[in-house]
Order: C-alpha cells, then sequence, then structure tokens
C-alpha cells in the first residue's frame, strides 16, 4: 500500500540544515531565475529523455483510441471483440518493423490488448494529472494559509492535515468505488459517477493526497516568512495578497513542482493498486492495473497480457520520475554541475597524486 | 520534556479519536451489509437478513453505533483487564483474537524483509555516495528509479512465474549447462568489475577473478547436484570465515590494529572447533536454543576481544562480536542445508519446495529444521518482492544524507587532521548521516504492521491488510477499526519517537516544551 516515493528523500535533503557559504555559480551570471533553471533541466539527460518517453506515451495513448468521444486512429476499441488472429498472439516485430492485426495480441474472448492497454493508459494518466492538480492546490492554500498566518488557523487546518493522514487510502476508495458503482440510486451524483467513474476517483484520491504537500508548504511558508526581503515588503506597505503571490509563492515553487511530479508518480502506483484490488477502475472500463489482476492468472498461456500493461505502468511512472529528480536538480540551488574533466583539470600541479576521495566526490571541489 | 510528550499525547489522542469516528462513517456507509442476501433465492432469506442485521446491530444508526464500539473499545484501555472487546467480525469471531492471529502473519512476513531493505539499502547508499558519479552510482541510482516505479503486485506474479515455478523445474534436475555457468559468471564478473573502482587494471583483474571462480563454482554445483544436496561443512566455513574476519575488521577497526584482527581470526578459529562441537546439540534444536547459543556466540567473540585488548579494547571487542555473530550465521546455515534433502523429499512438499501462496504447508510434519524451512520457503517470494520496492528508497535516502554530510566542515577537518579514510567514514561521516535516516525507518517500523495489503492478497498470506480489506468487502466496520486503531496507535508513537529520537541523537534539534 505504502510503497515508499521519493518525497521522503526529498525531505531527507531538506532536513538538514544547510552548509554555510553557498557561492554562486560563474554559469548563473546575468540569467535569470527561470532560464538557470530551464537550462539546468534541459542539461538533465535523465529527465530529457523521461520527458521525451512521457509525451510519446501521451500521445499513443489518447491518439490511438480516441478520447471523450473524439475517435482514433485505431481501427479497435477497447470494448471490440474480433475474431482471434493466430490465437491471440501478438503480431508486432521489431525485427522488420511491422505492426500487424493485433500489434500486442488479443485476450481469450477477442479484445484487442493494444486498445484495452491505450486505454488503460489513458486512465493512469488522467488520474494522474487530476491527482497532481487537485493535490497542489489544496496542499499550497492549506500549507500556504496555515504556514502565514499562523495562529489558530494554522492550528485548525494542521489538526485536519493529521486526522487526513491517518485514514487508510484503501478505505477511501473503496467508499468511492462502492458509490460510484450505486447505479440504481438515480441521484444525480451516482448518475454521472456511473459515467464518468474515472474522474471520481481521480478526484476523490486529489482530496486525500495533499497532506504531505500542506505539509511540505507550510514549512516553505514557515521560514520565509521570517526572511528580510518579506519584512522590507511589509514594511513598505505591501498587503498580505501581496507578499503571498509576489514575494513567498515564486520562492516556493520549486519545491511545490518537484513535489507534485513525485505526487503524481506515485499517484499512478497508487491508481493501479487500487484497480488490482479491485476498488478502483471496475469493469467493463479497464485499466492498467485491471487488465494485469485479470490476466495474471492466464501468464503461462498468454503472457503478453499481462507484459504489456506492466510495461506501460513501469515507462509512465519511470519517466515521470525522471522528469522529477531532473526538475529537483533544476531548482535546487545548491546543486552543482560536476565535470570530473575540468576537475582534473584544474588540479594544482605537484597535488600528492592520492588526492582524498574529497576531490572524487564532487562537490568538495572549491 | 515531560510537557512535550504529554501534550503530544493528548493531541494524538484527540486526533485518533476523530479520526476513528470518520473511519467507522466511511466504512459503514461504503455499501449494504445485505447486499450478499438480497439477491439469494435461498428459502431463509428473511432469516439470514435478520440474522445478519442483528450481527452487526444494522438497527442502529451508524453515529450512535459508532460509540457504543467505543465504549467497548475503551476498555482495552484498562492494563491487564481482559475485558477487551473491540466486537465481531461477520463470522461471529471476536476481533482481539483475529488481530491477534493476523499480527503474526504479518509481522512475520515484513520483518525480516524491512530489516533486509534497511541493511541492503544503506548499504548501498554509502558506497553510491563514496562513488559519486561513477558507473556504479549510476547504475544503482537508475536501478532506485526502476524500483521506485515496479507495481509491485506485478513484481510478485513474475517472482511467482520465474522465482517459483522456474526453480522448482530447475530443482527437478539441477544441471546448469556450461553456457549458462559462463554467462552468469562473465555477469558477476562484470558487476564486480564496476563496483571495485580504481584503475582499469585493477577493474579489468577482480572482475577476471570473479568470473573464473563463479563459473567454477556454478559447474561444480552442477556436477555435484548442489542444489539437491546443499551443505557449506567445516573447510567452506572456514575459508568464508576468515574473509569475514578481515572484512569486518577493516570497518570496524582498521587492519593496522592487529589485536582487533588477531581477535577476530580467534574467533573464527573457535567457530570452526564448535563447528563439530554442537552438531549433536543442534539435532535437538528449538528457536529458544537457537537464540541463546546466537548470544552466547556473541558473549564469546565480545569475552575474546576483551582478552586480547590492545590499545582500544573496545575495537577488538566489536570486531570479535560482530564476526563471532557472523560465523555463528555460517554454521546455522550449513545445518538448514543438511535438513534441506529432508525436506525436499517430505511427501507434502513432493520435490517442489518454493511456495507460491500462503504461509506454510498445510499438515506438514517434522522437526524445528523442517518446519522453519518451510516457513522461509513461503517467506521468499514475498520478502524479495517487498525488498525490491523499498529499497530504492533507503538507497536514495542514504545517498543524499551522505553526500550533505561528506561536505561538512568537521569531515575537512577530520581529514586535514590525518585521519584514515575509514574513520572518516565510518566514525565522522555514516553516524551523522544516520541521524535523518534513524527518523525514518522509526516511521517505517510504525508503519511496519499496517502490513502490505498487496502483498498480502497476491501472495494469500491471511494478515492484517487481509483482515482490512475482507472487512471492507463485507462492509464489516469492527475489523477495518481494529486494523486502523492498531495502526495508527503505533504510527504515531512511532511519530513521537522518530521526532524525540532526532533531538537527542542531533543536539542541533530541539524539541519545543
Amino acid at each position: 500500500m505504502s510503497q515508499p516515493t521519493q518525497q521522503e528523500e526529498f525531505l531527507a535533503e531538506h532536513s538538514h540544515p544547510r552548509p554555510p557559504g553557498v557561492s554562486f555559480e560563474p554559469e548563473a551570471k546575468g540569467l535569470s531565475q527561470g532560464q538557470i533553471v530551464r537550462k539546468r533541466f534541459l542539461g538533465h539527460s535523465g529527465a530529457i529523455a523521461g520527458l521525451f518517453i512521457f509525451v510519446s506515451i501521451f500521445l499513443l495513448a489518447f491518439t490511438s483510441v480516441g478520447w471523450a468521444g473524439i475517435p482514433g486512429w485505431w481501427k479497435y476499441d477497447h470494448l471490440d471483440v474480433s475474431p482471434l488472429v493466430n490465437d491471440g498472439v501478438p503480431t508486432a516485430s521489431l525485427w522488420l518493423p511491422a505492426w500487424g492485426e493485433h500489434p500486442f495480441g488479443q485476450d481469450r474472448i477477442g479484445r484487442d490488448l493494444f486498445a484495452m492497454t491505450m486505454r488503460g493508459a489513458q486512465q493512469s494518466i488522467t488520474i494522474m494529472i487530476l491527482i497532481g492538480t487537485i493535490a497542489g492546490l489544496l496542499g499550497t492554500v492549506i500549507g500556504g494559509l496555515s504556514g502565514y498566518f499562523r495562529g489558530w488557523v494554522e492550528a485548525v487546518l494542521m489538526r485536519i492535515t493529521d486526522v487526513i493522514i491517518i485514514i487508510p487510502v484503501l478505505l477511501l476508495a473503496a467508499v468511492v468505488a462502492q458509490s460510484v458503482n450505486r447505479r440504481d440510486q438515480g441521484g444525480w451524483f451516482s448518475g454521472f459517477a456511473a459515467s464518468n467513474g474515472i474522474l471520481i476517483l481521480g478526484i476523490f484520491l486529489g482530496l486525500v493526497s495533499w497532506v504531505g504537500l500542506a505539509r511540505l508548504m507550510r514549512g516553505e511558508f514557515l521560514t520565509l516568512r521570517e526572511r528580510e526581503f518579506v519584512d522590507a515588503a511589509r514594511i513598505s506597505g505591501a498587503s498580505n495578497a501581496r507578499i503571498i503571490f509576489k514575494h513567498i509563492l515564486p520562492n516556493a515553487i520549486g519545491v511545490l513542482i518537484v513535489n507534485v511530479t513525485l505526487t503524481m508518480s506515485a499517484a499512478i502506483l497508487l491508481e493501479t493498486a487500487l484497480s488490482y484490488l479491485g476498488v478502483g477502475v471496475k469493469s467493463p472500463d479497464t485499466s492498467l492495473g485491471l487488465l494485469i489482476s485479470q490476466n495474471q492468472e492466464a501468464f503461462s498461456t498468454r503472457p503478453w497480457l499481462f507484459w504489456f500493461p506492466g510495461l506501460f505502468i513501469v515507462l509512465i511512472c519511470l519517466s515521470i520520475n525522471f522528469i522529477g529528480d531532473g526538475l529537483r536538480d533544476a531548482f535546487d540551488p545548491r546543486q552543482k554541475k560536476f565535470n570530473a574533466k575540468k576537475a582534473k583539470d584544474t588540479k594544482p600541479a605537484g597535488a600528492p597524486e592520492k588526492a582524498p576521495a574529497a576531490a572524487a566526490d564532487g562537490s568538495a571541489g572549491d | 520534556m515531560v510537557t512535550y510528550i504529554v501534550r503530544r499525547l493528548i493531541t494524538a489522542a484527540l486526533i485518533l479519536l476523530g479520526a476513528s469516528f470518520l473511519v467507522y462513517l466511511l466504512t459503514a456507509s461504503s455499501g449494504d451489509p445485505l447486499e450478499e442476501f438480497r439477491a439469494s433465492s435461498a428459502a431463509n432469506k428473511q432469516q439470514l437478513m435478520d440474522s445478519r442485521s442483528q450481527l452487526l446491530d444494522l438497527d442502529t444508526p451508524a453515529p450512535l453505533r459508532y460509540f457504543k464500539w467505543l465504549g467497548g473499545a475503551a476498555k482495552c484501555l484498562v492494563p491487564f483487564g481482559g475485558s477487551c472487546d473491540l466486537g465481531k467480525n461477520i463470522a461471529g469471531q471476536p476481533i482481539t483474537e483475529a488481530l491477534g492471529f493476523a499480527l503474526v502473519q504479518t509481522l512475520t512476513l515484513v520483518t525480516g524483509a524491512t530489516v533486509l531493505a534497511i541493511l541492503i539499502g544503506i548499504a548501498l547508499g554509502i558506497i553510491t555516495a563514496l562513488r559519486q558519479y561513477s558507473a556504479l552510482d549510476y547504475g544503482v541510482t537508475f536501478m532506485a528509479f526502476l524500483f521506485f516505479s515496479l507495481p509491485i503486485f506485478w513484481v510478485a506474479v513474475l517472482l511467482k512465474e520465474y522465482g517459483a515455478i522456474g526453480f522448482n523445474d530447475f530443482l527437478r534436475n539441477p544441471e546448469i549447462p556450461l553456457p549458462a555457468a559462463l554467462g552468469i559468471g562473465a555477469i558477476a564478473g562484470v558487476i564486480v568489475a564496476v563496483a571495485v573502482g580504481g584503475a582499469a587494471r585493477r577493474r579489468l583483474v577482480s572482475g577476471g577473478i570473479v568470473f573464473l571462480a563463479a563459473s567454477l563454482i556454478l559447474i561444480y554445483f552442477s556436477v555435484v547436484q548442489w542444489f539437491r544436496n546443499p551443505g557449506l561443512g567445516p573447510v567452506v566455513i572456514a575459508i568464508a570465515g576468515v574473509g569475514l574476519a578481515f572484512a569486518v575488521t577493516v570497518l570496524v577497526a582498521g587492519l593496522k590494529n592487529r589485536r582487533a584482527l588477531q581477535s577476530a581470526l580467534i574467533v573464527v578459529a573457535l567457530g570452526v572447533v564448535a563447528y563439530f562441537a554442537v552438531q549433536p546439540l543442534l539435532n535437538e534444536a528449538t528457536a529458544l536454543m537457537i537464540v541463546l547459543l546466537g548470544i552466547a556466540t556473541i558473549g564469546v567473540g565480545v569475552a575474546t576481544g576483551y582478552l586480547m585488548g590492545g590499545y582500544d579494547r573496545g575495537q577488538s571487542m566489536r570486531a570479535a562480536g560482530i564476526t563471532a555473530f557472523l560465523v555463528g550465521g555460517l554454521i546455522l546455515m550449513d545445518r538448514f542445508m543438511q535438513a534441506w534433502p529432508t525436506y525436499f523429499n517430505n511427501s507434502r512438499v513432493r520435490g517442489r519446495p518454493i511456495a507460491t501462496i500462503g504461509a506454510g504447508t498445510p499438515n506438514i510434519q517434522g522437526d524445528f529444521w523442517v518446519l522453519s524451512l518451510d516457513t522461509f520457503t513461503h517467506l521468499i517470494l514475498p520478502t524479495m518482492a517487498l525488498i525490491l520496492v523499498s529499497l530504492a528508497s533507503y538507497t536514495r535516502f542514504t545517498r543524499s544524507s551522505m553526500l550533505e554530510i561528506m561536505n561538512m566542515d568537521y569531515i575537512r577537518t577530520a581529514r586535514a587532521k590525518g585521519l584514515s579514510e575509514r574513520s572518516v567514514v565510518m566514525g565522522h561521516a555514516f553516524r551523522n548521516a544516520l541521524i535523518p535516516i534513524a527518523t525514518i525507518v522509526a516511521f517505517d517500523i510504525g508503519a511496519l504492521i499496517g502490513g502490505a495489503v498487496i502483498t498480502e492478497t497476491v501472495f494469500s498470506v491471511r494478515g492484517m491488510g487481509f483482515l482490512f480489506l475482507d472487512g471492507i468487502m463485507h462492509t464489516d466496520p469492527n475489523p477495518v477499526m481494529g486494523v486502523f486503531v492498531c495502526v495508527a496507535v503505533t504510527a504515531m508513537v512511532f511519530n513521537l519517537i522518530a521526532d524525540l529520537a532526532y533531538s537527542a541523537l542531533d543536539p542541533r534539534v530541539r524539541i519545543k516544551a
């Protein structure tokens, strides 16, 4: 349930007091904050690869089987049953690249796995974006308010956060799943939920995953509001709103973006896990987790039914994780790009051959 | 300090009350507990529905039922009162009883995995931090990201297919074909060549040695059918023991401390003698005896170190104690291997030892060794799956923590005053890097008994997660509440412990009373 995320690691990095004497980088001369961040991000090859893979998967998933009523270019959709071709074995081949009739194969009753996987990837990405947006907004608002205003606002909001943080996500997901499945009751909510189950699931999961972000943003606001530039703004008569939006938020945006990304990568695993347990997306709609759970028994006879959905989960999640890592490096002012060649060249002449390991660990080269 | 703890505990109790009320209402409103009967065509349908309503007290509205439940749960606070009442589940079993059973199952499942993940993760994190931006670092970082992204249920199914079914098929005829042996040897050699670091020549030589050794061992295993009749024997224990003695001494004392090295080597010699002495005793083994023997082993090691003395007695004692423990572990492993053929040919196991589901073979008979092996073979797959998904966070966490520390001024000071690299890394850096790790470990131990819902589902272990999920599926609040209270209380207590530990370990952090 609680697979550890990169967020913990992020917290670890921030739990240390900052080393004194952070020096300016020569590469940052004459550039704005945004330009520096963009330059660093584009220089992070892992993040660029992740971005490329994610955009490819996004385009493939949303154009192939169509979305929200818009038809796609692929001839089947996730419900179409067609006669088994070659007993459902995947027809795509890498050697002599060919696409074939059913590139990822078919399941027992002849549904096209490519269409099902694409549909599942759509669901995962939709839920991920929903959770990221809602959790990001709520977390910023609640964390920001409690960190900026302190006093009773903070006490109330943080106690609510404490309560929500210990309620198991599985329980909330089960409640949502149940209310989505009550199609007979005819209320506006169940009517809406029956046709948009995935949206409801995403919104509800977003409503419970903001707590970590709220705590983080509160911490950021607590430190930033004590800084001199905030005092200066207050003395010159700036309103609370102006201080928050013009002075504090731009400084906290790095932490926010990085952690929203990491929340999103955890969200994908959460959705697939819930669907696997049977409390997330339900059939006849499909999702990557549900596909794996439906087909794990058939592993020995039809392994492709198991491989392709799993591969797409891993690819989406991995690319988001790499993007998050790139963003973290880009936003972290302490990070210095280490260049082994440069460090070797600048070694003072006559330095002992066996330099202490400090020279090799990159950041001590000052 | 005391006021701080009291205030934290009172807040925790209030939060727990609020959260448990919410959880109760959510569970109760999450579905229709009579659903399975509504569509049934049984003649006594009404009677079944009535009895279920009575069992779950459905005539009382959910908020009132919560307070009834709370009344029963409050009795649990009376120590040794024995009147703890958390209600009954749908089968009429008291929740306290079900929780006890589930807790044992869950803890056997997750404890080993968590401990191993922490140890391996921290070790990998330190190594990658010391070799920042090396091939090893990039490799481990990529693996960490990959493991972050793996859905555990997917890993579990793969492990079942290749780890269990594949390995069992292999055991039927345990012969490793020559190309496979060479291939595995080559992979091991490449990994070592990447990991050792240093000059190209050194990498090539160590990689080559490992390649030869691994391939030869595999060929030897294949020839003597080692996987059917495994064993170490005193010679291997002695050789491995000497290796361990050197490794432990390098880490805790440095090879320059001759007394420490000598004590560790003496302990290895004692271990080989003990190997022959304890064999008859081990045939009558019980769990308690193994624990006592383990404690005695460490005691002998520490005593040896104490008697050897030297300029730093503590280092000798530590080196000898740890070596003794490891050699004892080798002897234990050997005894387990001796019991392997018996287990393998057991009528219940029938030559397919690695299990894919459950927590034990039903109705298996045998002595302590066979029963323990049975538990191991059932634990091995879930443990591997759990280690894979939780290893990454410890690795990354330790790495970033260690990197921060290595840039601190006091590390520079330690280097400048001429300390050896070993004592800089192990004595100054590692201990301080452990501070944030200690808090995360405390969190994780707090979260342990929540169990791994998905892992338990995939491997059909009836632990806490199963109890919880089952309660949700049947819209039965009592088991859900039982699990929730256990998990929430431990999580909160360990959060408090983590905060206190942090301020105790790091004097820069002070608790606001």
